[in-house]
């Protein structure tokens, strides 16, 4: 390695970082904003009777339209002579008011209709939401309108109007709630014990949906002051002497050539209350959703960040070998914790050669398969230490633009679901084809024949007809045999294999295993076949690496390790596994559970579940060690040929 | 796919219909005598008896409804008492001043709005972000109505580059410039917030789906990022923001009262306030029926582009 290599490489994700703490901090920040203003606004209006105010409907015609910041008039006065910082306090005192009602009487109600609909279900919940679907029918304000034609103006009936309008929202989103919660068993333990449908809503729903109720208020309330200061803008709501901050807004806009201030200072009143509400909504939202909080919607990068200015191998990769990775560590970064998914992972596979990669879920032969083209999410995962040497080149230092050369080129994938991994709305045949052109500079046509030529090596009937299909028109076994197409598009040197059969049944399975064997074969491409499955390893891998909490805990030649293997967590594994003809067979999962990566203790792994665990397995680093033949494992004390597990 | 298309189409009948019945139901839900309140206190009893008879309200309420909705289905929505023209006449003519208006504010917002959505996403919790972030927050909390006279004051008064009111010039205008050039400042004004919804669900949607396996995919392919994010991500985001910009449609067809009340846009919403104002029943039901209307066909577009797109719903 070069001193320039040792840096830190360069293409590392500029945005590591994770919304956990720091953003969800801005958002409260941002929250605590809009809580400080809208709580000084609702003070002042509170407040209004015994503020030193003017009289808001105190006409002076000799200081009309006086302008902001005279002495007498802060805000001005407006066409009459009002003042009008005191129409404002006492405007925005009517608007909150009639927002705010409006608010709890479209909450009322449509809580009301949204619990009754989903615990009643059947025909009662078909009507009402048949009614809701109704409501919604309408544009928005236009229903609005609708209802004070029919009441006529006045502020009272902008009230109702606008409550009505908001009674769907609310509606819809308890009866989703409540329809879930109707079938739980608590529910079930409340109507054994005799209470009747009212008591059950009161007393064991309400209190599960009103978080729900209180997100949809927060969101909503914004909204339906706006609406209402519009109504009146429209000279439908407030209707003089009475004011709010729409009508203010409505009559200033006469003078507003002359005098802007009157109609623009209602008007910010009105975005300023709006928008505190809108952030004091997203930020109580954004606490109670979890998704923010698991990082769910954190936007991955293009490859896994690398971070690797720690452990590095000293000896160069051995440029024979198709793939030669050393010492490699992945982690994840969640907030202030580290989870280390692979420990310092050695695999080393020759060309044309099947490696198998076994472990139970949560071993990290998934991440280990996936970090060596760059394809763990980041954030939260990063490539720490060791390196990934394709052919002689480190991959980890390898640049973006020759990682997505590789990509499908000479190093390709398949993955598990192809139901998930094939794009569902596109044909599959596009699929396959987009493959072969981002590599191969062929026309749309030839690349259409390409993969005609493909679907019919991966022996799919109909070709030409299935490239037409989308990915849920075809059966399970067929999808993965397209994923096979796409992997072998661009004759790949070395294929990683992630579970690619876990996902279908077992006579599917025994075929697609078979033609992914046989094809390899033919086109002497080395595989990583990832794995839980020592059947599966047995039919087609010429060495299996076992892994255990990120670790590769023992390796060898197939038949030696599922014949004599060194470690005792191998041999369990290999005793999960059913053989036709022996039922007797034990066939306990075994006991415990594999340990967290991010707590992991000194010694071995494995310790816990180990029924051979001595004192000294529970101390210091214990090195992957050659047994005898083939095998080397990561065991102080190792099983003998034909020694078993007592 | 074409029975689909069929099946969406039959859907929304019933939704029409249940729709004509609640505008119906306007004028018997008006309280105290329909008649009065239609022609206010003032009218003459004959005229009283006359609307009555023609309305038969001395009739059951189905009997009502059918005579009604005959009537509609042949272009007959009555006649405007304040105005004493046929409903239709004025609808039809105003309708089309508001369908330029939306239309073009929707296709302004549903541009800038899955544009400054996958900006968001793609550069999340960076500068483009946060920026985008605000101004999405700023457009949703703002009141059209207010967002409106500050754009006449700043492009019609100080700057006078846009004209501050009507659809055409008073003098020579009427050329599809000149009402281009009219159509600007209503339509920036009424795009405001439906383009701040469409950004921000664009945005999560977005995110959504780059979290996908088949994303890995394509990456796993060796795709260019930029292929990835605008031909991938971008059309899966497009199923859950197809639906979104429907329900937009309905904001912005009834948020166009505001905008057209500030402009003065010759449209239906300017002609409903009016209309609501001066008690003009039969009028407020004919634009009411035509404006739902609309707006339960653009959702049946949204659901038909929606199927186009994804294979899955056909």
């Amino acid at each position: 390695m070069t001193a320039a290599a040792a840096e830190p490489v360069a293409e590392r994700s500029e945005h590591s970082s994770r919304p956990s703490s720091f953003a969800l901090l801005m958002n409260n920040r941002l929250a605590t904003a809009g809580l400080v203003v809208l709580a000084v606004i609702v003070v002042a209006a509170l407040a209004a009777p015994i503020l030193p105010l003017e009289n808001p409907d105190a006409t002076d015609p000799a200081h009309r339209l006086a302008p902001l910041f005279s002495a007498a008039h802060p805000l001005g006065t407006d066409a009459l002579g009002r003042d009008v910082l005191s129409r404002l306090v006492w405007g925005s005192r009517v608007s909150l008011a009639v927002g705010v009602s409006a608010s709890l009487i479209a909450a009322l109600a449509g809580s009301a209709i949204g619990l009754v609909a989903g615990y009643a279900g059947g025909r009662t919940d078909q009507a009402m939401m048949r009614g809701i679907d109704l409501l919604m029918a309408f544009p928005y304000i236009l229903l609005a309108l609708a209802i004070v034609a029919i009441l006529g103006p006045g502020l009272v009936n902008a009230l109702y109007a606008i409550a009505i309008v908001n009674i769907p929202f609310f509606a819809r989103n308890i009866r989703g709630i409540t329809l879930g919660l109707a079938r739980r068993e608590f529910v079930d333990a409340a109507k054994l014990s005799g209470k009747g449908p009212v008591r059950i809503l009161a007393t064991e729903i309400l209190p599960n949906v009103l978080p729900t109720i209180v997100i949809t208020l927060s969101t909503t309330v914004g909204w339906m002051i706006l609406e209402t200061a519009g109504l009146s803008f429209l000279g439908l709501g407030a209707q003089p002497p009475q004011a709010d901050l729409g009508s203010m807004l409505g009559e200033g806009r006469k003078v507003m050539f002359t005098a802007p201030a009157v109609s623009l200072v209602p008007g910010l009143a009105i975005f300023l209350i709006v928008m505190a509400i809108n952030l004091l909504g997203d930020g109580i939202r954004d606490v109670l959703d979890p998704r923010l909080r698991s990082g769910a919607l954190t936007r991955p990068s293009a490859r896994t960040a690398i971070v690797r200015d720690r452990r590095r191998p000293k000896e160069e990769p051995d440029p024979e070998a198709t793939l030669d990775v050393r010492d490699l560590s992945t982690e994840f970064h969640m907030g202030r914790s580290t989870a280390k998914a692979v420990g310092g992972v050695d695999l080393k596979i020759a060309r044309g050669e099947c490696l198998g990669l076994v472990g139970e879920s949560g071993s990290g032969k998934s991440v280990t398969a996936m970090s060596l083209m760059g394809l763990v999410p980041s954030p939260p995962g990063v490539v720490a230490g060791g390196t990934v040497a394709f052919k002689g080149e480190d991959l980890l230092d390898a640049r973006d633009a020759r990682i997505r050369e590789l990509r499908g080129g000479a190093v390709s994938h398949v993955f598990q679901d192809p139901l998930a991994t094939l794009h569902p709305l596109f044909p599959v045949g596009d699929q396959v084809a987009e493959a072969i052109r981002a590599h191969r500079p062929l026309s749309r046509r030839d690349a259409d024949a390409e993969t005609r030529r493909l679907f019919e090596l991966v022996r799919i009937p109909n070709p030409a007809e299935r490239m037409k299909a989308y990915p849920h028109e075809l059966s399970g076994g067929l999808r993965q045999r397209v994923s096979i197409a796409m992997a072998l598009a661009n004759d790949p040197e070395l294929i990683v294999a992630d579970e690619p059969t876990t996902a279908l049944d077992v006579t599917v399975q025994a075929q697609v295993l078979r033609l992914l064997d046989e094809l390899r074969r033919e086109k002497n491409a080395a595989v990583l076949f990832i794995t839980h499955d020592f059947g599966v390893v047995s039919e087609i891998c010429e060495r299996v690496a076992v892994m255990y909490a990120g670790r590769i805990v023992e390796t060898g030649k197939t038949d030696e390790v599922l014949s004599e293997p060194a470690h005792p967590y191998t041999r369990m594994l290999i005793d999960c596994v059913p053989v036709m003809g022996e039922p007797e067979r034990r066939l306990d999962a075994i006991r415990g559970r594999p340990p967290a990566v991010d707590a992991l203790t000194p010694g071995c792994a494995f310790a816990d579940r180990c029924p051979r665990v001595q004192a000294d397995c529970r101390t210091g680093e214990l090195p992957l060690t050659p047994k005898r033949d083939s095998l080397a494992a990561r065991c102080l004390h190792p099983l003998e040929p034909g020694e078993t597990l007592s | 796919m074409t029975a689909t298309i069929l099946k969406r189409f039959l859907a929304a009948i019933p939704v029409l219909f249940g729709l004509s019945v609640l505008v119906f139901l306007m004028i018997a839900l008006i309280p105290g005598d329909p008649a009065t309140a239609i022609l206010g206190a003032y009218a003459t009893p004959e005229n009283v008896a006359r609307l009555n008879a023609s309305l038969g309200l001395d009739r059951s309420l189905p009997l009502q409804y059918l005579a009604w909705i005959t009537g509609i289905l042949h272009g007959d929505f009555g006649r405007s008492y304040a105005l004493n023209r046929p409903v239709i006449d004025i609808v039809t003519e105003r309708f089309s001043a508001t369908l330029l208006l939306a239309g073009a504010a929707l296709v302004l917002a549903a541009v800038f709005g899955l544009l400054a959505g996958i900006v968001s996403a793609v550069r999340q919790f960076g500068f483009a972000d946060k920026a985008i972030t605000l101004l999405v927050l700023i457009g949703i909390s703002v009141p059209s109505f207010w967002l409106g006279l500050i754009l006449i004051l700043f492009f019609a008064v100080k700057t006078r580059l846009f004209p501050a009111s009507g659809m055409v010039a008073i003098y020579g205008g009427g050329g599809p410039l000149d009402i281009l050039h009219h159509l600007a400042l209503p339509a920036i004004t009424l795009a405001a917030v439906a383009t701040g919804v469409i950004a921000r669900l664009t945005r999560t949607a977005m995110l959504e789906v780059l979290r996908q396996d088949y994303i890995r995919t394509a990456r796993a392919k060796g795709l260019a990022e930029r292929r990835v994010i605008y031909r991938h991500a971008f059309k899966a985001a497009l199923v859950s923001v197809i639906p979104v910009i429907g329900i937009q449609a309905g904001f912005v067809l009834g948020g166009a009262v505001y905008i057209e009340t500030v402009f003065q846009w010759p449209g239906i919403g300017a002609m409903l306030v009016n209309a609501i104002a001066q008690r003009d029943i039969l009028l407020v039901q004919g634009g009411v029926l035509v404006v739902a209307t609309a707006y339960v066909l653009v959702n049946l577009a949204a659901d038909i582009c929606q199927m186009l797109i994804d294979p899955r719903l056909r």
